[in-house]
């Protein structure tokens, strides 16, 4: 049972980075029906950012409390990568808006590869370790849990929370969900769509920075090609939930790490994301539209 | 209110001014994106640590080389383009003004003397101009003798345009004959010739021809009948290591293997198409890409059987159909039998037209198909499903038929590519493979055979050339390594050419069923699948 909840802890941290991630994903598709490939790949470089910015935190200060270096290395991490994903929605995808169905994803795909090359060409293909930032771990009931999970657990539901509350709640929210119904019926309703389709970009590309950076502090170590698995992971898991919802994609991503961690405890962890796969496919057949994705209805 | 604003400003503003303004824009953003990326970078000190290099003056340069480039792009470019555009049209040169403003016959003389100049006096260059220098002429001839070469395409483009795929032809199987006797010419001996046809032959023809095939295979399930298929390279790999496995543990021979890989990976490709059968679009995609990528972690993990990630190494020769062989050691060795010297280029001179012929199988057998019942079925499937199933089309065959086919064609390619190499691992079967074949098939356009092969043409070849760019260690000094930067520009040529070029290299269908006469018709009236 000990051992079940120590898995349960494992999965909850892991889908909470999918989930972030998802929601990219999720939004993206949602508000122009598009498969941002390149979403993996901003993730990777949220995490490189906040490496860098940790390095010179490092470089500049003697000590810095953890608390205040996390803080920072997120909000920068943020900043920059939504600027990474604004000037390529305005770049590669804004030109072929309206345009047929597949040219924005070979962008996104092209993109996705020159953003990794990118990273490769100008920091090297090796990975990149950093100290262990935080280190204390918690014995609750014979359950280890590190204070790395509790932090990547707790930022996550304040992010969701916050997010929630701008989608819901807000003009901006209100906004993109227009778009993301009926494009021209919200431009004809005074909504600039091209501002909330670039916010959503920006929104989506902030919350892979954090999940970046969560990473970065998890594992310790990023490298160029760190975008690729995590983004199909968190793909999967938009699709799993219900691609264009937003509970969606972080129930996805919850049930992507739960997956993930059960099965590498229990059956072989060379075989964990065959199982995260599979799984999905098996979904798929049983439930076409994901869990909580609207069956697409058609009219001739 | 903003965007009035703005127009007005537009207009007011002379372009010097305007470009200025973007280029500041444009620079403050390069900025944004680079100082962390380009300004530093993360090295490893001698105990291991990480340390931040800083690169201030590259950060210079290349934000300096955005900021001109969007000035000048602003500021000339643009007008330029718009100016030249009434012009063309007030002179009705429109569809060939900028080619035939830049194809004259002056320049074609021009170009012509100064590649014979420069050949003439290939040998005493280096002596002198210094290596230097040089490097930078022998360029410039290049440049004058593809100048010269487009000229001469441009003045026949009709006859071209005309003829181009039995031309296409020709020019694929004269390559081979055409590179030995160049470089014969040049070395001055015919084994010289063979030698150095190598790396143009291997490395250009046979790689070009291999994702040529692969594009056509894929081409079947993504350009005729619209199902979105991220997972190709899975067929490809069924097809690779059901030749490396059988031809390594029963020592059958390609030929018989050849089959035998493909209907393997039609087998597969039917395996998958049942579950996907009633997804849509995007759900499609993704589950074809979950299959790429179980396919690849069970090579991976699946040790006993597929030695793993070290793959598995020793895989035969083709032999020419049995009769001779291409391994010195045997006794029916080619060059034995036929009494020449030994060459390892004559392997792959064979190889090249394996090749060519199993891509031209695709081509012709899709083309048959498009005209057969199941190509028009799959034809319509990809405009409306709906009108399809009210049609009494049965959309299960029809799309397990595509899968099948199209996977049967990436198994014929996979074992070739086995026999190629000699040597299979999972490494070669990333998803990277799978986007760019589907890369390849949209930005030909899709659906279209010439444009396929001339996007695999220009996309692979491009990046092959990359390799060959030694000049460019003369501009950026030695340590320069232009291969390091393949992947980085391959992305963003994706990106540009599908910017643009939206529909693709070859924008135009023409119609499989017609009533009066065959019109060609923009793709843009044509739609593509959900799936």
């Amino acid at each position: 049972m000990q051992y079940f909840v120590q898995q349960l802890v494992n999965g909850l941290t892991l889908g909470s980075i999918y989930g972030l991630i998802a929601i990219g994903y999720t939004m993206v598709y949602g508000i122009i029906g598009m498969i941002n490939f390149a979403h993996g790949d901003i993730f990777m470089l949220g995490a490189f950012t906040a490496l860098i910015v940790f390095l010179i935190l490092g470089a500049m200060f003697y000590s810095v409390p953890v608390v205040i270096a996390l803080l920072i290395m997120m909000v920068v991490a943020m900043l920059l990568t939504s600027l990474y994903n604004w000037t390529i929605e305005k770049v590669a995808y804004r030109p072929l808006r309206g345009s047929f169905r597949l040219a924005p994803l070979i962008t996104a795909i092209g993109m996705s590869i020159a953003l990794s090359n990118f990273v490769q060409v100008t920091q090297g293909p090796r990975n990149k370790p950093i100290p262990p930032m935080v280190s204390q771990v918690y014995d609750i009931g014979g359950i280890s849990i590190s204070l790395k999970q509790i932090i990547i657990v707790v930022v996550t539901a304040l992010l969701l929370a916050l997010f929630w509350y701008l989608v819901n709640k807000t003009s901006l929210g209100r906004a993109q969900r227009a778009c993301e119904q009926d494009r021209k019926m919200a431009a004809l309703l005074g909504i600039d769509v091209d501002r909330t389709i670039s916010i959503t970009f920006i929104m989506g590309a902030a919350l892979a920075a954090v999940a970046g950076t969560l990473f970065l502090m998890y594992y310790g170590v990023v490298a160029f090609s760190d975008g690729f698995v995590p983004g199909v992971k968190a793909f999967t898991a938009a699709v799993l939930g219900g691609i264009g919802s937003l509970p969606g994609a972080v129930i996805g991503g919850l049930m992507i790490g739960f997956i993930e961690s059960m099965w590498s405890a229990y059956f072989s962890i060379d075989y964990k994301d065959v199982a995260a796969f599979s799984i999905l496919a098996i979904v798929l057949i049983f439930l076409p539209s994901g869990i909580l994705g609207r069956p697409e209805v058609e009219k001739v | 209110m903003a965007n009035i604003a703005q127009a007005s400003r537009e207009e007011t503003a002379s372009p010097l001014q305007h470009g200025l303004r973007e280029a500041f824009y444009a620079g403050i953003i390069a900025f944004g994106l680079f100082f962390l990326f380009i300004g530093l970078k993360t090295d490893q000190n001698i105990s291991n640590e990480l340390v931040l290099v800083p690169r201030w003056g590259l950060l210079t340069i290349v934000v300096g080389l955005v900021m001109l480039g969007r000035f000048l792009y602003v500021a000339y470019a643009q007008p330029f383009m718009a100016r030249q555009k009434i012009v063309d049209v007030a002179s009705g040169l429109l569809p060939d003004s900028v080619a035939t403003r830049f194809f004259r016959l002056p320049y074609f003389i021009g170009a012509l003397v100064v590649a014979a100049v420069l050949l003439l006096f290939a040998g005493s260059l280096d002596g002198i101009f210094g290596s230097g220098l040089a490097g930078y002429l022998r360029f410039f001839r290049a440049l004058a003798i593809i100048y010269a070469l487009a000229s001469v395409l441009f003045y026949f483009r009709a006859f071209i345009h005309n003829h181009f795929s039995a031309l296409g032809v020709g020019v694929l199987i004269a390559y081979p004959i055409v590179v030995v006797l160049i470089l014969a010419l040049l070395t001055g001996s015919m084994a010289g010739g063979f030698q150095g046809s190598l790396k143009w032959v291997d490395n250009f023809g046979i790689q070009i021809l291999i994702y040529v095939m692969l594009a056509w295979g894929l081409n079947i399930v993504v350009g005729l009948a619209g199902l979105l298929d991220l997972g190709y390279v899975a067929f490809y790999a069924v097809g690779a290591y059901a030749y490396a496995l059988l031809a390594t543990q029963l020592g059958w021979s390609f030929w018989i293997l050849l089959p035998v890989a493909g209907i393997m990976a039609a087998f597969w490709g039917v395996i998958l198409g049942f579950p996907v059968l009633r997804l849509r679009g995007d759900y499609l995609a993704i589950v074809t890409l979950a299959f790429g990528e179980i396919i690849r972690l069970v090579l991976i993990n699946w040790r006993e059987v597929t030695n793993g990630a070290a793959g598995i190494s020793g895989i035969p020769k083709v032999s020419f159909f049995g009769l001779m062989s291409f391994n010195v050691s045997d006794p029916n060795y080619i060059a034995k039998v036929l009494g020449i010297a030994q060459s390892g280029a004559y392997y792959k001179i064979f190889l090249y037209y394996l090749i060519l012929g199993l891509a031209l199988l695709t081509a012709f057998v899709t083309i048959r198909l498009r005209r057969m019942p199941v190509g028009r079925a799959w034809e319509a499937l990809r405009e409306d499903e709906i009108a399809c199933r009210s049609l009494g089309i049965n959309t299960t065959t029809t799309k397990l038929t595509a899968f099948a086919t199209g996977a049967m064609f990436g198994g014929f390619a996979g074992s070739f590519f086995a026999a190629r190499q000699g040597f299979v691992s999972p490494e070669s079967f990333v998803f990277l493979e799978s986007a760019i074949i589907l890369a390849i098939v949209v930005l030909g356009g899709m659906g279209s055979l010439v444009g396929i092969a001339v996007a695999a043409a220009v996309m692979i070849g491009g990046t092959e050339i990359l390799r060959e760019m030694e000049f460019l260690k003369h501009v950026f000094g030695p340590d320069f390594t232009p291969e390091l930067y393949r992947m980085l520009l391959f992305g963003m040529a994706m990106v540009i050419v599908m910017l643009w070029k939206p529909r693709g290299f070859v924008g135009s269908r023409e119609p499989t069923a017609f009533l009066h006469e065959r019109k060609a018709v923009s793709s843009s009236f044509t739609k593509e699948g959900h799936g």
